[in-house]
């Protein structure tokens, strides 16, 4: 049976992750190859490497690190942040990337994600969608959060869906951070209206949360930061509970 | 040991090479036909789409030259689907090493997403590539086309059906998960490979 994902997702300036970790047993804890070869072990499904660099030199540091994840990592990975057009995904997937994602350039131009389908196909294509709940329904932000747009959660990831996405990455700004739970009604209806995988990103704090995000939103594959950087949850055990709440999970 | 990996216009090659570098052998990439027929070994991995890889492989002339490799050969992904007979996708006759047709899958309920993504188990695996493993070992796959179970299969895997997971006759292997991107599972598959 195809297993449910569980992805630690790693921001990434200047080559070093971001957030401060105290990852256990981890000398490098800065270094986000060592980062995720780390994960990798401890039975991560795939790993999500973000650029959130600014700088021209930044990002060609972010390239020599791909290269480096490619190298010495052993499981799928994607690469996100500052991807705008094609050659951008051409640079990522030559480094080594299995998948890019992309998010603002494909809400400010979506033929993008046709693109991508067509030339490299569209299991590499991951649209990642921010998205906040208001009293007007879901809508979608650029830059990290910081624009709102036009567009409907729904409609656009259907858009997405159609356009060729292979998945799309779904965050919950409203649940982002809260470590509350992830947006699971969202989710569920993701889960209806697309015919690609989803993955919830956004609210993961217990391991309570990863199993509703599978059982109640039907994800196919969740995403988190800082509860696997800080060590709050642990990857083996994290599995070993799912696999007691009848959730397939690779071990 | 000398290791080839076939050179052709398929992508994703490049992480074969990382997973045998990782085992600490440096393979060499080449579409040469001796290179490829002195080697110990031959991988032919690769993601891509059947009809263009096809036309490559023969304006190139590597159809007949891998057909008749008497070395071990392992086919990975599009790999293992061109070794077969004929693919649905682009209506395309592949090498015809396997006695057998690739399909296309068909979802039969709103679950059944296309391309299958992501890890699923091995059953049944029956071959010296497995040595060592039990039941249900998790892989990494991502396709849409599939490969019937067959006289060939030393492993399957389910995914709206039962489909071969990996194939072998005589000195031909081949895997449609990518054993590069399947953690430790995926490099004792790889080791074991370098080791028949």
């Amino acid at each position: 049976m195809l297993a449910k994902r569980i992805i630690p997702c790693l921001d990434v300036k200047d080559g070093q992750t971001v957030k401060g970790t105290n990852f256990v047993n981890l000398r490098q804890a800065g270094d986000p190859v060592a980062l995720g070869r780390a994960y990798s072990e401890q039975g991560a499904d795939e790993l999500v490497f973000l650029d959130i660099t600014a700088s021209h030199e930044g990002r060609k540091t972010f390239t020599e690190m791909v290269q480096r994840v490619a190298a010495e990592v052993s499981i799928p990975f994607t690469v996100g942040g500052g991807i705008s057009e094609l050659k951008d995904v051409e640079k990522m997937l030559s480094a080594g990337a299995d998948k890019v994602s992309i998010n603002s350039a494909a809400l400010r131009n979506p033929k993008l994600i046709d693109e991508i389908a067509y030339n490299f196909g569209s299991q590499v294509c991951v649209v990642a969608i921010d998205a906040r709940l208001d009293e007007n329904g879901w809508t979608c932000y650029l830059n990290g959060g910081r624009i709102p747009t036009e567009r409907g959660l729904f409609e656009w990831a259907r858009e997405a869906n159609q356009r060729g996405a292979g998945e799309i990455l779904f965050t919950s700004m409203n649940h982002d951070g809260v470590k509350a739970g992830f947006a699971n009604d969202a989710l569920a209806r993701l889960a209806e209206d697309l015919t690609i995988p989803v993955i919830a990103s956004g609210g993961a704090g217990s391991m309570e949360h990863f199993r509703d995000a599978f059982t109640v939103g039907h994800a196919d594959a969740a995403l988190a930061a800082s509860v696997f950087h800080f060590g709050e949850i642990g990857i083996p055990e994290l599995k070993e509970y799912l696999r007691s709440e009848k959730i397939n999970v690779r071990l | 040991m000398k290791v080839a990996v076939v050179k052709y216009n398929a992508g994703n090659i490049y992480s074969v090479i990382h997973a045998l570098q990782r085992l600490g052998v440096t393979p060499v990439l080449t579409d040469n036909p001796e290179e490829l027929q002195k080697a110990d070994k031959v991988l032919f991995p690769g993601q891509g789409e059947a009809s263009n890889a096809m036309r490559y492989l023969r304006e190139h002339n590597l159809d007949k030259v891998i057909r008749d490799l008497k070395n071990p050969i392992l086919g990975i992904c599009i790999g293992q689907q061109l070794m077969c007979r004929h693919s649905e996708e682009g209506n395309t006759d592949c090498l015809g090493i396997f006695d057998v047709d690739v399909l296309k899958f068909q979802p039969k309920k709103h679950e059944d997403k296309v391309p299958h993504m992501g890890w699923n188990q091995l059953e049944n695996p029956t071959s010296e590539l497995f040595k060592g493993f039990t039941e249900g070992e998790f892989v990494y796959f991502v396709h849409s086309f599939y490969v019937p179970v067959c006289e060939n299969t030393i492993a399957t895997t389910n995914y709206i059906l039962p489909y071969s997971a990996a194939l072998h006759k005589d000195n031909f292997y081949a895997t449609q998960f990518h054993p590069e991107k399947s953690g430790s599972v995926g490099e004792r598959i790889i080791k074991n490979f370098l080791e028949l």
